[in-house]
Formats: C-alpha cells, sequence, structure tokens
C-alpha cells in the first residue's frame, strides 16, 4: 500500500466511491487514489438497502441499493483505485510547516487488523464518513430501557444483512425514509406493524415512501403523534403514544397504550463529523455538516466533503452527484498543489504558507465545537470572512440552509448547484434569488417540503455580470 | 457449606467479597441479574463525595471520609477510572451563606479537609460557565468522580481470582435460620453458609425479615438523570451541588471521569422496587433544575437517560452490622449516597463483623493487584501499537463513538466475571456508550458475543431474563 497519495477518501460508500471514480476521472492516477472503508465491504450502508427505487436519476433505471451500489464498487474497481476495507480512519490533522509535518500535507491515521496502526500522507481528503441515526437517547424519549428498541437502520441491518427478525409486533417513531421502508420490510417478513407515529404535523419521508411502504400495506400513519413512555422491564411490551400541540407537547388526555415488542425509530439522521471537528473543519449547526464552497472545500484547505456527511440526502443519485463534483475538485486542487515543477513547487510553497495561516481559523472552528457551542438550533455562521474572498450564499425566509454557502466566481464552473431544504410544508409558492438584496430568479413551485432537498442551479456567467457581488440569498415567498 | 454468602453483586456486596477474599474462607455471591453492578451501583452519581453531607457521628459520615480517602488507592490496585476534580456546592441567596457555613462546619467536623468558601470572583474563575446567580460556593478540593461499573467490576474480578463464587442469574428465595448458619434458598439450588451479608440493595429489607423480627424497610428513591455528549465535559470542571432552595433539594452537574457531562437526580420515593423507567416530567426536572447552576443547559446535547432507585431507609442512616436476633446475619442495607464513596470503606468494615463470627487466616497467595481492559481510546499510539502487536484483534474498531475494538471486547467477555450481554460489554468497554448508542455496534457486539460464548445471536441478551433481541428468522413469517 502506497502511504503517500494524493487523495484520501474516508468512507467506501456511495459518495466516497463516486468522488474516488472522479478524482480519476479528473487526471489523478489511481495509485495515487485511497478509500478507506470502516465495513467489510464497499458500498455503505447501500449495501442493506435491498428495496429498489435507486438510480432513476443516475441510470434511468430502478436498481437495489447493493445494485447501485455495485455499479460504482465496479467503477473504482475497474479503475484500479486502492481501498482498504475493515479500516477506520482515527485521526486527521494537517502538517504545520514545522515540526509536525509538511505544512498543508494531511496525515491521515487509520486502523486495521492486517496493517495495525499506520499513518497515509495525502494532498486533499474527501470526508465522505456518511451519517448515523438519532438514537432513543437523544430524544430523549421517558420509560424504561428494555431490549426490543432499534434504530430502524439497525433493524434493517438485522432483517436484511443478518437475516433475523428484531421483533413480531412492531411500532415505528418518525416517518423518516428508513423507518418507511422497514415498515413495508417488517410487514413482508411476517411482522405486524401496528403504527407509524410522527411528532411533526408532516411526514419526514418521501412522498413515494408514504405510498409504497404504509398506504400499501394499510400502516396507519399519525401526524403529531409521539411515544411517551415505553413499558416493559426486559423486552418491550408496549408504548404509548400520544397526540402533541403546535409546540410539539404531548397534550394531556390523548394517549394511547399500544402493546408491541419491537419500537423503531426512524428521527433524523446526523452526519458523522468528529472527525471533521478533530481537523479542525467548521460545521454548520443546521446540517451538522461541514461548511464547505462551490467546490464543496471546508475551511481547511484541500478537505473537501460531499454526501450525508456534508448534509443529509433524501436521494442517494443526489450524492453520487455532488461527490463527483467533490472528487473533480479534489483532483483539480491535488493536481495544482503537487510540485512537479520548479515553478510548481515555488507555487506549492507559496500556497502551503497560505494554508498554515489559514490553519488558526480551523483550530477556533474546532474549539468551538469541543467547548458544546455549536448546538442545534444556533445560528448558521456567516462563514464568507473564513473562506476569503467569496460570495455569501444566505438562507432567506422559509430556507433552512444552503450547500455551499461561499461561491468564488473563479473557481465555479458553468453551473453551480445550490443545495438546500425548506423548513416547513409550503404550498403555491415562489423561489426568490436574490444578487444583493434584487431579485434576479423566480420560480412557482406548486409544493416544497422539508423531506425533499431542493437546488436551484446559478450560470456562471450570470454571476459574472455582477462584478462585486456580495451575497446571494435564496428565499420562499408567496406566490 | 461456605463461610459466607453475599447476596447482591452491587458495589457493596463486590467490595465485601473483595475483602473476604483476603482470607481462607469459602465465598460465595448471589446475584439475580446477569451480571454485576445491574442494580443501584449502576445507575447513580459516580461521585466520590468529599464527606461534608452526613450528620457527623453517622455510619455515612465516618464511612465517606474513610472510602473516599482509600478511592485513590485503591484505584490505582485494582485499575479503574478515578479523579479528583473537586466539589461545590453552590449558594444563589445571600440570606443562604449561613447554610453553607454550616456546611463548611459539620464538613470540618467530620475530617474533610480542604474546605472553603469560594467568592463569586474566585468561583468564577474556577467556573467560567457557572450560573450568575450563584453568589458563592463551599469548595472540597478532596471530592471525586469514579467509574460505578469500573469500580464494581474491579472488585469483583479481584475477588474472583481470588477464590470467591460469582452465582449470575442466581436470585435468592429465602434465607432461613438453622442451628448453625443459614440455608439460602434460590433459583438455581440451595447454598448453606455459616454468615449471610445482605447487600440485596433495595431489596435488603425482604431479606433482613425473613431472619429477624425487627423489622426493616427500604424505600425505593428514584433518581432520573441525563446524560450529556463528550463536546459538553468540560463545560464544568468539578461536581457543582446546590444547596437546598425553595425549589426543593438540588440536583448536580457534574463531569464524568469518562468526559461526558451528567445532570440529575431526581428524588422521588416510589413503591415499585423495579421502577426503574425515566418519566416526562423527571426529565424536564432534570434539566430545568440543572439549569439553576450552569450559564446553559443544552437539551440537544443530551445521549441519554437513565433512572436508578437508591435504597433509603427511614432512619436516614446506612444499616450495617448484625440485627439482635439473627447472629451471622449481616445487614449492608439502607447504602444510598455516600454508598458508591464508601464502598471499599465498607468492604472492610464488613469483612471485619464476618471475621469476628467465622475467625480465618489470612491468605498468603492473595493477589491483590488487578489490571484493567486497556484501553484503545485512551492509549498515545506507542501503546496502541504495543496492544496491535500482542492481539490484531485491537485495531478493529467496533464501537467507533467511544473507539472500542474488538480486541477489548474479547478481553470483557473471557475476564474473570466476564461479560455475557450486550450491557455487560457495554459497561466493561464502553462500547455503546457513545453519541450513537449503539446504533451501529450493537449488531457486531452481539456477534462477538455469541462467537466468543460459542451461543447463537438469538441467545444473547441485552440484560435480564428474556432482553434477547431477536424474534426468530428473516423469511419465517
Amino acid at each position: 500500500m502506497n502511504k503517500s497519495v494524493e487523495i484520501l477518501v474516508v468512507g467506501g460508500g456511495p459518495a466516497g466511491l463516486a468522488a474516488a471514480a472522479a478524482a480519476k476521472e479528473a487526471g489523478v492516477k489511481a495509485e495515487d487514489i485511497l478509500i478507506v472503508e470502516r465495513d467489510r465491504e464497499l458500498g455503505g450502508i447501500l449495501n442493506q438497502c435491498i428495496h429498489n427505487g435507486f438510480g432513476l436519476h443516475t441510470f434511468k433505471e430502478e436498481l437495489t441499493g447493493p445494485e447501485y451500489a455495485q455499479r460504482y464498487a465496479e467503477k473504482v474497481q475497474a479503475a484500479h483505485i486502492p481501498y482498504l476495507l475493515q479500516t477506520i480512519v482515527v485521526d486527521i490533522r494537517t502538517g504545520d510547516g514545522k515540526d509536525k509535518g509538511v505544512c498543508g500535507t494531511k496525515y491521515v491515521t487509520a486502523m486495521n487488523k492486517q496493517e495495525g496502526i499506520f499513518t497515509v500522507e495525502a494532498g486533499a481528503v474527501v470526508l465522505a464518513m456518511g451519517c448515523r441515526e438519532r438514537s432513543r437517547g437523544a430524544l430523549n424519549i421517558p420509560g424504561y430501557r428494555p431490549a426490543g428498541i432499534y434504530s430502524a437502520g439497525t433493524a434493517q441491518r438485522y432483517v436484511n444483512i443478518e437475516g433475523r427478525m428484531p421483533g413480531k409486533e412492531v411500532v415505528i417513531l418518525g416517518s423518516g425514509d428508513i423507518g418507511l421502508i422497514m415498515a413495508r420490510r417488517m410487514t413482508l417478513e411476517g411482522a405486524k406493524v401496528k403504527l407509524v407515529a410522527e411528532l411533526m404535523p408532516y411526514s419526514g419521508g418521501l412522498k413515494r415512501n408514504i405510498a409504497q411502504c404504509l398506504d400499501d400495506f394499510g400502516i396507519p400513519l399519525k401526524l403529531s403523534h409521539t411515544v411517551v413512555d415505553i413499558d416493559g422491564k426486559e423486552r418491550v411490551k408496549g408504548v404509548t403514544v400520544a397526540q402533541v400541540d403546535e409546540n410539539r407537547r404531548p397534550i394531556a388526555g390523548t394517549e394511547e397504550y399500544i402493546s408491541c415488542d419491537t419500537l423503531l425509530l426512524s428521527c433524523g439522521l446526523i452526519p458523522e463529523n468528529e472527525l471533521s471537528a478533530g481537523l479542525g473543519v467548521e460545521l454548520n449547526p443546521v446540517t451538522a455538516g461541514p461548511v464547505v464552497n462551490e467546490s464543496l472545500e471546508t475551511n481547511v484547505e484541500g478537505v473537501f466533503a460531499c454526501g450525508n456527511v456534508l448534509h443529509v440526502h433524501d436521494l442517494v443519485d443526489y450524492v453520487s452527484e455532488e461527490a463527483e463534483s467533490a472528487g473533480r475538485n479534489a483532483a483539480e486542487y491535488a493536481l495544482r498543489r503537487k510540485p512537479e515543477t520548479g515553478q510548481g513547487q515555488q507555487r506549492a510553497e507559496k500556497e502551503s504558507a497560505e494554508i498554515c495561516d489559514m490553519a488558526d481559523a480551523g483550530r477556533s472552528a474546532e474549539a468551538k465545537i469541543q467547548d458544546g457551542l455549536a448546538v442545534d438550533g444556533d445560528e448558521a455562521p456567516n462563514s464568507a470572512a473564513k473562506q476569503g474572498s467569496g460570495i455569501a450564499v444566505k438562507t432567506g425566509r422559509g430556507v433552512r440552509y444552503t450547500v455551499p454557502s461561499v461561491l468564488r466566481p473563479q473557481y465555479m464552473q458553468e453551473e453551480q448547484v445550490i443545495r438546500f431544504r425548506v423548513g416547513e410544508v409550503c404550498r403555491e409558492v415562489e423561489l426568490v434569488v436574490y444578487f444583493d438584496g434584487a431579485p434576479v430568479m423566480r420560480m412557482k413551485k406548486r409544493i416544497m417540503v422539508p423531506a425533499e432537498m431542493e437546488q436551484v442551479k446559478l450560470k456562471k456567467e450570470n454571476i459574472e455580470k455582477h462584478p462585486g457581488l456580495k451575497e446571494i440569498q435564496i428565499a420562499v415567498e408567496q406566490a | 457449606m461456605y463461610d459466607a454468602i453475599i447476596i447482591g453483586a452491587g458495589v457493596s456486596g463486590c467490595a465485601v467479597a473483595r475483602e473476604l477474599s483476603r482470607y481462607e474462607m469459602k465465598v460465595a455471591v448471589l446475584e439475580r441479574a446477569s451480571d454485576v453492578c445491574e442494580g443501584t451501583s449502576k445507575a447513580n452519581s459516580g461521585i466520590v463525595h468529599a464527606g461534608y453531607d452526613a450528620e457527623p457521628g453517622s455510619k455515612k459520615a465516618f464511612l465517606n471520609i474513610q472510602g473516599s480517602r482509600r478511592m485513590e488507592a485503591l484505584s490505582e490496585e485494582l485499575d479503574f477510572p478515578y479523579k479528583r476534580n473537586g466539589s461545590l456546592v453552590l449558594c444563589f441567596e445571600e440570606s443562604d451563606r449561613e447554610k453553607l457555613q454550616e456546611l463548611l462546619e459539620r464538613g470540618r467536623k467530620n475530617g474533610v479537609e480542604e474546605l472553603r468558601i469560594l467568592e463569586r470572583e474566585e468561583l468564577t474563575k474556577l467556573e467560567p460557565n457557572i450560573s450568575e446567580e450563584a453568589v458563592a460556593a463551599l469548595y472540597a478540593p478532596t471530592g471525586g468522580i469514579v467509574c460505578p461499573f469500573g469500580l464494581t467490576v474491579a472488585l469483583a474480578e479481584n475477588a474472583c481470582v481470588n477464590g470467591v463464587e460469582f452465582h449470575l442469574d442466581t436470585e435468592v428465595q429465602s434465607v432461613e435460620k438453622m442451628e448453625k448458619g443459614y440455608r439460602v434458598e434460590s433459583s438455581k439450588g440451595v447454598f448453606e453458609s455459616k454468615a449471610v451479608v445482605n447487600a440485596a440493595g433495595v431489596y435488603a429489607d425482604a431479606f433482613h425479615n425473613m431472619v429477624s423480627a425487627k423489622k426493616l424497610q427500604i424505600t425505593p428513591r428514584k433518581g432520573e438523570y441525563c446524560l450529556f455528549d463528550k463536546t459538553l465535559g468540560d463545560y464544568v470542571s468539578c461536581t457543582v451541588f446546590q444547596l437546598p432552595t425553595k425549589y426543593g433539594k438540588g440536583v448536580l452537574v457534574t463531569p464524568t471521569v469518562h468526559g461526558n457531562l451528567l445532570v440529575g437526580p431526581t428524588a422521588e420515593d416510589i413503591a415499585d422496587k423495579e421502577g426503574v423507567n425515566t418519566t416526562g416530567d423527571g426529565l424536564e426536572d432534570v434539566l430545568k433544575r440543572g439549569g439553576y447552576s450552569v450559564q446553559k443547559i443544552f437539551a440537544g446535547k443530551v445521549i441519554t437517560s437513565f433512572a436508578g432507585l437508591r435504597a433509603h431507609e427511614a432512619g436516614d442512616d446506612f444499616v450495617i452490622g448484625e440485627p439482635e436476633d439473627a447472629e451471622g446475619f449481616i445487614d449492608v442495607a439502607g447504602i444510598e449516597s455516600p454508598g458508591l464513596t464508601c464502598a471499599p470503606a465498607i468492604g472492610e468494615y464488613v469483612a471485619e463483623l464476618v471475621r469476628k463470627r467465622i475467625p480465618a487466616a489470612k491468605k498468603t497467595d492473595f493477589i491483590a493487584k488487578r489490571k484493567g481492559i486497556p484501553s484503545v481510546a485512551l492509549a498515545d499510539e506507542a501503546q496502541r501499537r504495543e496492544f496491535i502487536r500482542k492481539n490484531p484483534a485491537y485495531a478493529n474498531v467496533i464501537c467507533r463513538c467511544e473507539l472500542v475494538t474488538e480486541g477489548e471486547i474479547m478481553d470483557a467477555i473471557h475476564r474473570p466475571v466476564g461479560a455475557t450481554t450486550l450491557d455487560g460489554v457495554k459497561r466493561r468497554t464502553r462500547a455503546g456508550m457513545g453519541r450513537c448508542q449503539a446504533g451501529f455496534c450493537a449488531p457486531k457486539t452481539v456477534e462477538i458475543l455469541a462467537r466468543e460464548l460459542g451461543k447463537d445471536m438469538a441467545q444473547i441478551r441485552k440484560n435480564a431474563g428474556e432482553s434477547t433481541f431477536f424474534a426468530g428468522y428473516s423469511k419465517e413469517g
């Protein structure tokens, strides 16, 4: 294995695979790329998503999760891009140009059974670690703590990978897509899914999943409901479900006891950014993912992010698309940085010096996370300053976040995709893009829902027509 | 015939077992749960109290000071996490200063060293995130924090290595006085013993009342807690208590030895001795009261919540010793706070009581030292390399949140009184204790448990009784 690479990709799921393949296509040699994957095979969480519906955008056909993953795994294998399995990255740091390594070089420490603990030097790093599920503990659901409470993804793994049934009588809290998929899956495997309860007044999952996974099987969905108590000292015996008011507080008198042996939780996904935080990557408290610029590069130069570690997606097609962009940008960065000629060397050194100047900004972000100040509900940081000169992309009314949040026109592609989510269900609205306060684009939308990621495409030529542009804002307004 | 049967493998029972294992005695611990440390010992604040709280002259006061003084040396001898982080009692009203002064004086009477009052300026220097309402505080630099699982497991392992039998999943049903000694009937058969140590936590009254006419009543006093993410582990450095106020008895805010933040407990007397459920009101109360002590409670950073039952006895002191009418039956009852702190002292004290009845010589081959499971998370790179060189499984990370490896889990399973359940692994290694709360590692840990114990995954339990994970195979329905 090469202990020094141009691009190291952390994670071999759909994001990591697409990023690596795109980096190769952009001109980085296969042996200068390395994918590090913690599981037994490539493909990430898609390997347990055996239902179909993947790839409609990318391949214009309906694939299962493993099939979709396989296409990208084969691409990586055909390109001879090296990868390590059952290997976990435990630390990433940037050299400081002094006693702790070459300035700007990333030092990635990983562990596996074959090689023990080892460090790989990388010019660029692509973060593609994915996300985890919100746990019962994080939801702070009262009651006993028996066996039989699973996050929907854990249950999915048990059923689809281990071939085990987590239970026979099921209540599902949360209508996220994995929960909906598991409602159908458990039903097909002979379990009785008694109810899906959703805290919010709208579903957290895709419309098609509500139809295909609940409606088709007669599984009731109760909106504005939550679990207020869990019964059973050894194994779950039942749960108490209650209606909630507009402040999401249980309404006394609406409690209903439902006997069951299993409670599945599908209450949101959280990007896994512990490694990123350790590296000094600034995180957006709204997405819990890195703050990135148009190149999907974080505040730590040469560190890119894509897929669910950046922000949680609902369709893997967009993960692949985003990851390909991150991979290409990482490749460009790595090739630019590579000191092949004398001139290149000089430029590399100059850029390295700049990177080290920027390192302090990164550390302050880490300190903020360590202090626990970057918590849910905080304002999204204004990162334009830290990203150097650039156009800030701001959230307007109704928009929770945008990815990216800074654009540097000189690095933009001809067309720049801005992905975002709305904060609540909105009907008959207009999506408006403002350039320094002046509306430049209006698009009518019949309906927009928080469960479905939205996007707008900005043309580089339009932005270049506004020299000195400081701020782009995206807002949802009544039509 | 056993020399001593100990009912209950909580921290008190295990401490007594470890002390008795120094002597030539046949000792067994009977525990109804599937593991040690499954009752009150697993769900508490993890505090080593300095000793200013208890009434001077009480057993609590004496054993607290002794326990607090011994904890550090014991943590080195038995290799469990302990830290002397100091404790503070916040005073929120000028009019309450008198109470603070009383506490200081009581502490001095009890023999607590280095106690002093901090004024606001000094207090905020020590704890920048402390509430703006706090006017002063009692500071006890000798206060500490300990891993309650680590302490209990260490005591049990060491007792086991020195010959004490541990019978788990063994529920005592009755204790009967015989002409000489006691007949203890359990779900796993009958044990006869010269002496019985009753360390049964909230059930200590039941066993006591089987042999003594002088009845005892233990009331389960529920305490609910919220545990916060490690990003908040240094939000406070000391354990921060509150003087009782008009809002009632306060809750504490403390770092844990593992770097989380813990807030709690509530205090509610309940009837159900199995009532370890949390409640919506209780958890809300914890967050609200915790908020009095610090500038902000980050509710979104809670990673789990839990409830424990303190074994409260009406006399408000520990009940340790023989009832007048039951020679050789030694109660270790009513061990509520500061019971965890007292455990090392309780162990010695009770062992002496047993030895008065059952004289025995000291073992010449007693092994005093115990080495804990090496932690990859806490090790530096050179140490990690060394662990991995000895066993490559130490490079296979199973719990990514807490960085726990297959090697550590295998070690936890194969130790004396080893882990057989998911919770057992969790409490010994921290696998599943992190922010994803075992979402990713549970399937892998269950698989390792099954493999190492030669069982099917369907037989592996979360903890006690019927707490299994599966209802058959897919494609059966």
